[in-house]
């Protein structure tokens, strides 16, 4: 039975067909319900799977299913192939039990809106695309998922097509995320020249066979490194994460699903995936972890001085995908996926309660800076978004702290001091942008003009209740997978990692030396128990900041943007990459195809040259057709002429 | 059915002729008559394409027939199709019908006239595929000039006669000197004859019978009529014009048809019979071709024009579809075959669209559109679908070709490659883009409140092409499968120059 696991994408399938072609003649109830039962039955299948798979013994836990042949070219064949082993149960699981509340709190989110069935069906067309992205059994199947979900992308956050800035932020999206699909196709191409396949069991099997190159410069090295550019435009890095907060224009929850839990998290799911091939290519790695760190800080830097409550939320996540690559850079691929499960479930969470929030303002508000004293509105929000706070400073015992803080650890483990550094710091922004919003939103005086002087209301159960289940799953989750340290602690094993176990196929690592540490000439023992406390203070630290700042001296934020307001300015622009990518890039290549190449080379030269060759032609005709004027007589000169001319010649 | 090819080929023929008994008194006979005929033509034109046999590598359902026969020469009426022809004329089939069925309403002067040169254009293009005589080749390849010359003359825009003009002329220049290379091959290996499966054995058996000059030139002289067709970049400016003036239907059978003649010439005449020039030469079209898939997608992005714009898109993709060819490998081949396929659905489909609004508010000017999607939710989700289409997303029919041609290019020269998947990102650009301003934001011209969604004829003409779009991007082997004996025949060729060229190497 567990043989139809590939089922699972084409449940939602079903829906959005349906959806799509009928639902303007259905009511939004039934539309609703059927969005949401699809993506229900997608995930007890999933979950019906995923149990059949811990029954199978550890390295037997990979099914595969193939569907028909979709190209087959000569030597090259590449299958409808689904895959199911413990990294793709991991993400079915996640995709699909956030998927579902998701769209349960869609159809309360969504309720006043006209496209109803269009976004439903864009939602569950959405599921499809993701859930063959994770389960897919070769890279050109992949490929298809991740183009897939990059049109969903396109096409919910260009939902409100009336806007321009919609239009605007949704084409980006789907053009930078090509910028990087550029990479990846190539390494797709060079992974079949390589490998003659492109079957990821045999791939990964044959990779076996390379050598670790260390020196770099490899034909493996050269792959990762093609594929690590899709997974930079998927996942929003630098220098490709422009379009992420762009697409914050889409309905806050294609934000939650989509930009946060789901699809930005394919191209680490896809570095985890390919793990054979990256752990062999160490140069990769170190480029893979140092983007991570510097994207992790970068986005964290931004995120401190926005004002919109979603904008926020989309750099935290870039931010937050920033520590995943650091994971898979430093080889800690559990933890790397670790991380993406909690985060899926306390992103999620806080863009919910930021959409719950927007809701109470009728869609009219997102400044975080004109709110203010809502947890006595809207109570369960309040608890629900504190608690998602919570989780993504890293407080500790929730489920961030403990797969934050096993990448940070992580990171020092393999010795990548300055990296660490530099997430830590990252750590130290998050807690403060993240308790900003808090206190900004709920907490203080309520600062709402005029127009919005009723007071706020809870919003209905339908969203409530995904808040309330996934704040759980927040709290909860983590302890699926503690940090050693703490699994000790606690008594409860590591059933994460040793799911996850048979997926990583590299080559064997030496065990890192165990990292005691030395503080002020006294050994405070164990390595990881110093950084997790080092982890605690920075994010103390940002709570206290971010306490100090917006509920005791509130004008001190005034203060020290007047003080610094070179930086200040700098952060509220973010940094001007968007102006400089348009003076440097796009401007210029416009500019050169209108004006160079179009006016200029094609109208200009080539079709100067034809036509100069049709006028050179027509005047040569108007000077011929003198010859035939019609009158004998000149016809006869011209006979003499000619007699005349050729007697000349043969008598010279 | 021992004719069927002449009968697929000469139905619209005889269908035009009905219609000159048809009075013009009465348009929708005349109308429907032109239906029927294209209908049936593409009923004929399937048949083939089921019993197409696989394993078999040569002419399938061939035809043989004395046409002229003179003491120094014999023009055969020769005809058949194999695996790089089927799909061609099984495309010619069935984009005319809906052609015609486009013109319903777009079409009101000398109604006769048009459905008869829509019908005469059909069959020779069908012929062209079909013809495995050289000479009757060369007839079909200018007798279809003559009705879409006439059909841009007449039912085209303001400025119908330049085009039509240039584009007659353009191609004419290229056709005469294939005349000459035809007369040549004919002299030196054709026994008589002009018989291109008589020519091509002769060649296979005697490689040395055409120089390496004389196959460089002669490559040249059928080559450079190809490549007008194509069009390849630099030849390619009769193209844009030809597209704005074309009405409709014009527009349709010119992107979605005429510019695979020119690369079925290529891969018909040019790889079997000069595979020495086209291995030495192989390089250098390669650069032409990315040049222009760059340089298509680059102007194309900055075209105010729709059909401009869809036209230097087609520039870019048939660079695509060059390069496919040009990487002389079995990927790369029915890459290009697939892609050429996928173009003619694709583009075609793109000048439907355009058409249908074009017809609804006469202009093509992108900046007098904008929001369209508000007034027409159905043409905006199929113009979506082949939008996407066009910029090649899985699962539909433009990436099977794009991919195919890449890995060909990435076996052949990864730099190629990375250079013509840039082309990637740059159709993503110019499409969605267009998309954007076209149907997307507010409505902000007051004309565009009123407009009518798709009509159920219009739904008619574009459901049949988003179906195949679907169908080739989900199940490619049917047509690939029939593909392969034949581009199989073709690397073979090449591949069988390359060692004879080596091994001359070695013994000197």
């Amino acid at each position: 039975m567990a043989n139809y696991f590939w089922l699972i994408p084409f449940i939602p399938l079903a829906g959005t067909v349906i959806n799509g072609l009928f639902g303007k003649r259905l009511s939004k109830k039934v539309v609703g319900l059927l969005a949401c039962t699809s993506v229900g039955l997608a995930c007890l299948l999933s979950l019906w799977a995923v149990l059949h798979l811990t029954h199978l013994p550890p390295n037997a836990r990979r099914l595969t299913h193939i569907l028909f042949t979709w190209i087959a070219s000569g030597d090259f064949h590449v299958e409808f192939q689904f895959l199911l082993d413990p990294l793709s149960a991991v993400m079915i699981l996640v995709v699909t039990f956030v998927g579902f509340w998701i769209h349960v709190y869609a159809t309360g989110y969504m309720a006043h809106d006209d496209g109803y069935y269009r976004f439903f069906a864009f939602l569950n067309l959405f599921m499809f695309a993701m859930l063959t992205l994770v389960l897919a059994g070769n890279f050109l199947l992949m490929f298809v998922g991740w183009e897939g979900v990059g049109l969903c992308s396109y096409l919910l956050i260009g939902y409100y097509f009336h806007k321009k800035s919609a239009g605007d932020a949704a084409k980006k999206a789907f053009i930078v995320n090509r910028v990087g699909d550029i990479g990846f196709v190539l390494g797709i191409l060079l992974v079949y020249v390589t490998f003659q396949t492109l079957d990821f069991t045999s791939v990964f099997n044959r990779a076996a066979g390379f050598l670790v190159e260390e020196s770099g410069g490899g034909v493996l090295t050269v792959i990762t490194l093609l594929l690590f550019v899709g997974a930079v435009g998927k996942s929003a890095q630098i220098p490709l994460y422009v379009w992420l907060p762009d697409a914050m224009e889409g309905p806050t929850p294609v934000s939650a699903l989509i930009h946060a839990a789901t699809m930005v998290t394919a191209g680490v799911y896809m570095v985890a995936r390919c793990n054979p091939l990256f752990s062999r290519a160490p140069l990769t790695m170190e480029v893979v972890t140092w983007v991570g760190a510097a994207t992790a800080l970068f986005a964290a830097t931004i995120g401190l001085v926005q004002r919109d409550i979603k904008r926020i939320l989309a750099y935290s996540t870039v931010s937050q995908l920033g520590y995943m690559f650091v994971a898979m850079g430093v080889g800690a691929f559990t933890a790397g996926m670790f991380h993406l499960v909690t985060h899926a479930f306390f992103k999620a969470l806080l863009f919910l309660g930021a959409g719950s929030v927007i809701t109470a303002f009728h869609h009219q508000e997102q400044d975080i800076t004109r709110m203010g004293g809502l947890h006595k509105y809207m109570p369960i929000t309040a608890r629900a978004m504190t608690i998602g706070a919570l989780t993504l400073a890293g407080c500790p015992l929730l489920s961030g702290f403990f797969s934050k803080d096993e990448i940070l650890w992580q990171a020092v483990a393999g010795g990548h001091l300055v990296p660490w550094i530099v997430v830590w710091l990252a750590a130290g922004c998050t807690a403060f942008y993240i308790f900003r919003l808090l206190f900004l939103t709920f907490f203080g005086e309520a600062r709402m003009g005029a127009a919005h002087a009723e007071p706020c209301q809870e919003s209905p159960r339908r969203m409530t209740t995904p808040l309330i289940v996934l704040a759980l799953f927040s709290v909860g989750i983590g302890y699926i997978g503690l940090p050693p340290l703490f699994a000790k602690v606690f008594h409860l094993p590591n059933v994460f990692e040793h799911f996850l176990e048979p997926v990583w196929q590299g080559p064997p690592r030496a065990p890192s030396a165990p990292v005691t540490v030395a503080c002020f000439g006294q050994s405070v023992g164990n390595g990881e128990g110093f950084i997790t406390l080092l982890s605690i203070l920075m994010a103390l630290a940002g709570f206290l900041t971010a306490w100090l700042f917006y509920l005791k001296q509130k004008d001190w934020p005034e203060l020290l943007s007047h003080r610094l307001s070179g930086l200040y300015h700098m952060l509220l622009n973010k940094y001007k990459i968007d102006e400089i990518y348009d003076t440097v890039i796009i401007n210029p290549i416009n500019t050169i195809s209108y004006w160079f190449l179009w006016q200029f080379f094609d109208v200009g030269v080539i079709d100067g040259i034809v036509n100069r060759t049709g006028q050179i032609m027509r005047g040569a005709g108007r000077l011929l057709k003198n010859i035939q004027s019609g009158y004998t007589r000149s016809y006869a000169a011209w006979i003499l002429f000619g007699v005349v001319a050729i007697l000349v010649y043969c008598m010279r | 059915m021992t004719h069927l090819l002449t009968c697929a080929t000469f139905l619209p023929l005889i269908g035009a002729l009905v219609l000159w008994w048809i009075p013009k008194e009465r348009p929708a006979a005349i109308k429907t008559t032109a239906l029927l005929a294209s209908a049936g033509t593409f009923l004929l034109g399937l048949v083939p394409a089921v019993r197409f046999d696989v394993a078999t590598a040569g002419i399938q359902f061939e035809e043989r027939a004395n046409w002229i026969s003179l003491d120094t020469m014999r023009i055969g009426y020769h005809i058949g199709i194999d695996g790089i022809s089927l799909w061609l004329l099984v495309l010619t089939a069935f984009l005319t019908p809906l052609a015609i069925l486009s013109s319903w309403t777009a079409i009101n002067q000398r109604i006769k006239f048009y459905y008869s040169l829509l019908l005469i254009l059909e069959t020779g293009i069908l012929g062209v595929f079909v013809s495995l005589d050289l000479i009757l080749f060369y007839v079909f390849w200018e007798v279809m000039l003559i009705p879409m010359y006439l059909l841009i003359g007449i039912w085209g825009g303001g400025q119908r006669i330049y085009a039509a003009v240039k584009f007659i002329l353009y191609t004419m220049l290229g056709s005469l000197l294939m005349l000459v290379g035809i007369l040549y091959l004919h002299r030196v290996c054709g026994s008589g004859g002009f018989d291109f499966v008589e020519i091509q054995a002769a060649l296979r058996l005697q490689p040395n019978l055409l120089s390496f000059n004389e196959q460089l030139w002669l490559f040249l002289a059928f080559f450079l009529a190809f490549a007008i067709k194509v069009p390849l970049f630099p030849l390619h400016t009769w193209l844009p014009d030809a597209h704005v003036e074309a009405p409709t239907a014009g527009s349709v059978i010119l992107a979605g048809v005429l510019l695979k003649m020119g690369t079925y010439g290529i891969l018909r005449f040019c790889v079997p019979l000069f595979p020495q020039a086209v291995i030495d030469l192989a390089p250098y079209i390669n650069i032409l071709a990315i040049i222009g898939i760059i340089y298509g997608a680059l102007v194309a992005m900055v075209q105010p024009d729709l059909k401009k714009l869809v036209a230097y898109s087609s520039v870019s993709h048939m660079g695509l579809v060059v390069l496919g060819i040009f990487v002389l490998n079995k990927q790369g081949m029915e890459g290009a075959i697939f892609q050429m396929l996928s173009h003619g659905l694709s583009t075609g489909a793109l000048f439907f669209c355009v058409g249908m609004i074009y017809e609804r508010r006469h202009t093509r000017l992108i900046v007098d559109f904008g929001g369209l999607a508000h007034r027409m939710p159905i043409f905006a989700s199929f113009f979506l679908v082949i939008t996407l289409s066009s910029i090649g997303l899985p699962l539909l029919n433009g990436f099977v070709g794009e991919f195919l041609i890449l890995l060909g290019t990435y076996q052949a020269q990864r730099g190629l490659a990375a250079l013509a998947a840039t082309g990637m990102v740059l159709s993503a650009v110019y499409m969605l883009w267009m998309y954007q301003r076209t149907l997307l934001g507010p409505i902000s011209i007051p004309d565009n409140q009123s407009l009518q969604d798709l009509n159920r004829r219009e739904r008619w003409v574009l459901l049949p092409i988003l179906a195949m779009i679907l169908v080739m991007g989900l199940y490619t082997t049917p047509f690939l499968r029939r593909m392969d004996t034949a581009v199989d025949n073709l690397v073979q060729t090449i591949e069988g120059t390359r060692d004879y060229r080596t091994g001359y190497r070695v013994q000197r």
